[in-house]
C-alpha cells in the first residue's frame, strides 16, 4: 500500500512542477500535496474539503462559480461533494468567438464574497481560450478584494504552449500575489497517462501549521473514498521528474506533443482560408490546447457526423488531436461544406 | 490570516501509529503485528508469481495507455463476478448482475453506499457487525447514511455471540440496510459455520432486510475461493438480491494497485442495465474511470486457465502459511506452559486474531518485548514467522500467566 495520501516522491515532485522551483510558497514550507486519481480525483476531494472547512464548518451553501462553458464534469464533482449553489460566469464570448473578460469580471465584482471559482489554468477546455497574464492580473485583483478562493484545474500543463512554465503562469501568479489556493493537477495529458490515474491537489496556505491541519482532514477524506492511491502511475511520474535526463526527455516529450497540435492548427486554418471558407479562421490558431470551439452550429455539426463521419461535440468543439497529416485535407473539406451548405 | 485557522487537527491514525512506533524501535526481536498486509516466512512482502508473470505478460504487449470505461475493465469485471458468484451461478448467468471495476475494497464499499444512499429510499440505517473493520463506519458516514450494530464478537469465548446476534438481527427494522462479512471477519477472525448462515440468511429474509457483503479474504480465508464464498452464494441462491464489494488486494497481493470490484444482484439483466447507468454517473464525479493496472494483472490471471490454477496454488500457500502459524502459536503457548485455552486463536480464520488480550497487557507486550499490535488486542498473524512464534508465544505467556 501507498500512504494515504500518497507516494512522497510523487507528490512533492508534482508539486514542484506546478508551482516551480523557486517557490517561494515551497521555500517556505506551505504546501501540501494529495496524490489523487487523475485529475477529477483531485477535484473531488479538493471540493469535499471545501464543503466541510471552508466559510464555515459545513457550508453547502457558499456558492461556487463555474465558467460557462467548462468540463461538463465540474458540475457533477462538486453537487456530489454536497454544494448546494452552483452557478456560471461568463467566459465564452461566443459572438467574437474570445474570452468575455468584462462579463467575467462583472461576475466576480458580484459574487458574494467568499464565493469559490473554477479556474482553468491554461488550455481552457472546451473553448481553448485564456486570458492573458495582463487579464489575469485583472482577474486576481478583483478576486482578493472581494475574497474569492482560487480552485485551479490544471490538466494541461506542458501540453498547451509546449512549455510547463509558461502553463503554470497563471496559478504562480496567484500564489506570488499571496492567494490561498487549490489546484488540481492531471498527468493523464501531458504524462500520456490516462488509464494510470495519476493526478495530485496542490494546497497552498498561510503556513506550514495550516496546511499541516488541512492534510490531515483530507486524509480522512481519503481515506473513506478509495484509501490510498495506484501506486504505479505515480512511481512512474515520480522516477521521471527526479531524474535529470528522463525530466529533460520528458520536457521534449510534451513539447512534441503540444508542438503536433499547434501544427494541426495552423494547417487547418490555412486550408480554410485557401478555399475561402466563409467566416474568420483565425481562433483556430489564437485557441490553444486539446480543443478547439470551431464556431460550428449544431445543424452543422450533425451535417459533420452523418454526412461526413466526422464526429464531434454539438458545441462544435474539436479535438485536434484527432488531425493527422492524411486527414487534414477532409476535413477541411467537410468543414467548408457544412458552412456553405448550412446555416 | 488563514481561511483555515479553524481546521482541527485530524486524529491519527491508530494502526498507523503502531507502525511509527514499530520503526522506531531498536530491538531487534522486535515484531509488527499491525501489519494488515501479508507477509512470507521471513517477514517480507510476497508478490505472487502469477501476478509477475501476468506483468511480464502486460509489458511484453506494449498496450497503450487509454482511459478505461468508467464502469472499469469489462473482462475483469465479468472474470469478478464469476468469482464471486461461481460459473454455476443462474444469478451470473442469466446475466441479472451488474458488477463495476472499484478503487479496491474501500473504493467499491463507498460506490455501493453512495448508490444506498441516492436510490435505497426505505432506510438510512446500516447494520454493522460489533466490531467491524474500523473504515466502515467512516465510509457510510460520509455517504451519508447513519451506522447501527450488532452483537457478533463475545469477548468472554473469543468466538460468535450467535444467539446475541440472532437476537439483534431479527429486531432489525425491516428493509434497513445490514453489512455481513462474507468471510474471515476482520478485525475478530470469527466467522459463522455454515449451519449459522443458514439461520443468518433465513432471519435477513424474514426481516426483508437489504445485504451488503463485504467480501475482502475470498480465497485467503480457508484457502479454497468457493468456500470463503460459499455464505454469498447462499444468500443469493435464497433469492436474497445481495450488494457485494471485493477486493483482490490480499488474496491477489494487489494492495497499491487498488483491484476490487462492486456488484448488484438485480431481478434481471434489464434492471441490471439500469443499476449500471446510476453507478457510473456516481463514479464520474468521483474520479472519472478506474487505473487500469491492478485490474488488468487481475484479470489476466482469472482469464488465463494455467495462471487461475498457479493463483489457486499461491493463495491456498498463504492461506495455509497463516493456518499454520495459527496452530503453532498455540502449541508453543502450551510449551511454555500457558494454562490458558487459546483455541480460538485455531478456531479463528484470516489475517487477523483477537487474541483476547486486555489493554494493559497489550501494552506490556509492547513496553517489554517490543511487539506491536492494536490496542484492542488484535494481531495480524501475516505478521507471524516460524522464526518469531515462539519468542510470541514466550511473551504473551509472560504478560498472561
Amino acid at each position: 500500500y501507498l500512504p494515504i495520501l500518497g507516494l512522497p516522491e510523487f507528490r512533492a515532485n508534482a508539486s514542484r512542477i506546478a508551482l516551480g522551483d523557486d517557490s517561494p510558497a515551497i521555500k517556505e514550507n506551505r504546501i501540501g500535496s494529495v496524490q489523487s486519481l487523475g485529475g477529477t480525483g483531485a477535484l473531488r476531494i479538493g471540493a469535499e474539503f471545501l464543503r466541510r472547512w471552508y466559510n464555515g464548518n459545513n457550508n453547502t451553501a457558499t456558492p461556487v462559480y463555474i465558467s460557462a462553458p467548462s468540463w461538463e464534469n465540474h458540475n457533477s464533482v462538486f453537487v456530489d461533494a454536497g454544494f448546494k449553489d452552483i452557478r456560471t460566469y461568463h467566459y465564452w464570448d461566443a459572438a467574437k468567438r474570445g474570452l468575455d473578460l468584462q462579463g467575467l469580471l462583472d461576475d466576480m465584482e458580484k459574487a458574494p464574497e467568499f464565493s469559490i471559482f473554477i479556474l482553468h489554468a491554461c488550455a481552457h477546455n472546451p473553448t481553448g481560450t485564456d486570458p492573458t497574464p495582463d487579464q489575469w492580473k485583472q482577474i486576481a485583483a478583483v478576486m482578493k478584494r472581494r475574497f474569492l478562493f482560487p480552485f485551479f484545474d490544471s490538466a494541461y500543463q506542458g501540453f498547451a504552449s509546449g512549455s510547463l512554465d509558461k502553463d503554470a503562469w497563471a496559478v504562480r501568479y496567484f500564489v506570488s500575489e499571496g492567494f490561498e489556493l487549490f489546484c488540481a493537477q492531471s498527468f493523464s495529458k501531458n504524462f500520456g497517462l490516462y488509464n494510470e490515474r495519476v493526478g495530485n491537489l496542490t494546497v497552498v496556505g498561510k503556513d506550514a501549521d495550516n496546511v499541516q491541519r488541512v492534510l490531515s482532514q483530507m486524509e480522512k477524506i481519503v481515506r473513506t473514498t478509495w484509501s490510498n492511491p495506484p501506486s504505479q502511475g505515480a512511481r512512474i511520474v515520480a522516477t521521471t521528474l527526479a531524474s535529470p535526463q528522463l525530466f529533460t526527455e520528458w520536457k521534449d516529450n510534451v513539447k512534441t506533443m503540444a508542438d503536433r497540435v499547434l501544427l494541426m492548427r495552423s494547417e487547418l486554418r490555412s486550408r480554410l482560408e485557401s478555399l475561402g471558407t466563409p467566416g474568420t479562421w483565425n481562433h483556430i490558431t489564437e485557441q490553444i490546447g486539446m480543443f478547439s470551439f470551431t464556431g460550428l452550429n449544431p445543424k452543422q455539426v450533425e451535417y459533420m457526423v452523418k454526412e461526413k463521419h466526422i464526429y464531434l461535440m454539438a458545441s462544435g468543439r474539436i479535438n485536434m488531436c484527432g488531425l493527422t497529416t492524411k486527414n487534414l485535407d477532409y476535413v477541411a473539406k467537410s468543414i467548408h461544406e457544412a458552412v456553405t451548405k448550412i446555416q | 490570516s488563514s481561511w483555515w485557522s479553524h481546521v482541527e487537527m485530524g486524529p491519527p491514525d491508530p494502526i498507523l501509529g503502531v507502525t511509527e512506533a514499530f520503526k522506531r524501535d531498536t530491538n531487534s526481536k522486535k515484531m509488527n503485528l499491525g501489519v494488515g498486509a501479508y507477509r512470507d516466512d521471513n517477514g517480507k512482502p510476497y508478490v505472487l508469481n502469477c501476478v509477475r508473470k501476468a506483468e511480464a505478460m502486460i509489458a511484453s504487449k506494449k498496450m497503450d495507455k487509454e482511459y478505461l470505461p468508467i464502469a472499469g475493465l469489462a473482462d475483469f469485471t465479468r472474470a469478478s463476478a464469476e468469482l464471486a458468484l461461481g460459473e454455476n451461478s443462474e444469478a451470473f448467468k442469466s446475466g441479472r448482475y451488474v458488477t463495476v471495476q472499484g478503487i479496491s475494497g474501500t473504493g467499491s464499499l463507498r460506490i455501493g453506499a453512495n448508490f444506498l444512499q441516492r436510490f435505497f429510499k426505505s432506510s438510512r440505517d446500516v447494520y454493522l457487525p460489533k466490531p467491524s473493520w474500523g473504515n466502515h463506519t467512516p465510509i457510510f458516514r460520509d455517504a451519508g447514511l447513519q451506522l447501527q450494530a450488532y452483537r457478533y464478537y463475545d469477548p468472554k469465548t473469543c468466538s460468535l455471540d450467535f444467539s446475541g446476534a440472532m437476537d439483534d438481527i431479527s429486531k432489525i427494522p425491516e428493509k434497513s440496510i445490514i453489512l455481513l462479512h462474507a468471510c474471515a471477519h476482520n478485525p475478530t477472525g470469527v466467522d459463522p459455520r455454515q449451519e449459522q448462515w443458514k439461520e443468518l440468511a433465513a432471519t435477513v429474509k424474514k426481516r426483508n432486510l437489504l445485504v451488503y457483503f463485504d467480501m475482502a479474504y475470498q480465497g485467503f480465508a480457508s484457502g479454497d475461493i468457493n468456500k470463503d464464498a460459499w455464505a454469498v452464494r447462499y444468500f443469493i441462491e435464497q433469492g436474497i438480491n445481495v450488494l457485494l464489494s471485493q477486493s483482490y488486494a490480499k488474496n491477489m497481493g494487489l494492495y497499491g494497485e487498488r483491484a476490487g470490484a462492486f456488484t448488484v444482484i438485480c431481478s434481471d439483466a434489464e434492471e441490471a442495465k439500469r443499476v449500471e447507468s446510476q453507478l457510473k454517473i456516481l463514479i464520474r464525479p468521483m474520479y472519472s474511470n478506474p487505473p487500469l493496472n491492478g485490474a488488468r494483472i487481475a484479470s489476466i490471471i482469472l482469464n488465463t486457465p494455467d495462471l487461475r490454477k498457479e493463483w489457486l496454488v499461491e493463495v491456498k500457500g498463504m492461506a495455509d502459511r497463516i493456518i499454520s502459524m495459527r496452530t503453532q502459536l498455540v502449541s508453543n503457548l502450551k510449551k511454555e506452559g500457558s494454562s490458558h485455552n487459546w483455541q480460538h486463536i485455531t478456531d479463528q480464520i484470516g489475517m487477523f486474531c483477537f487474541t483476547g488480550l486486555k489493554p494493559e497487557q497489550v501494552e506490556r507486550l509492547t513496553k517489554e518485548f517490543s511487539i506491536y499490535m492494536t490496542k484492542d488486542g488484535r494481531i495480524s498473524v501475516a505478521g507471524v514467522t516460524s522464526g518469531n512464534v515462539g519468542y510470541l508465544a514466550h511473551a504473551i505467556h509472560q504478560v498472561t500467566k
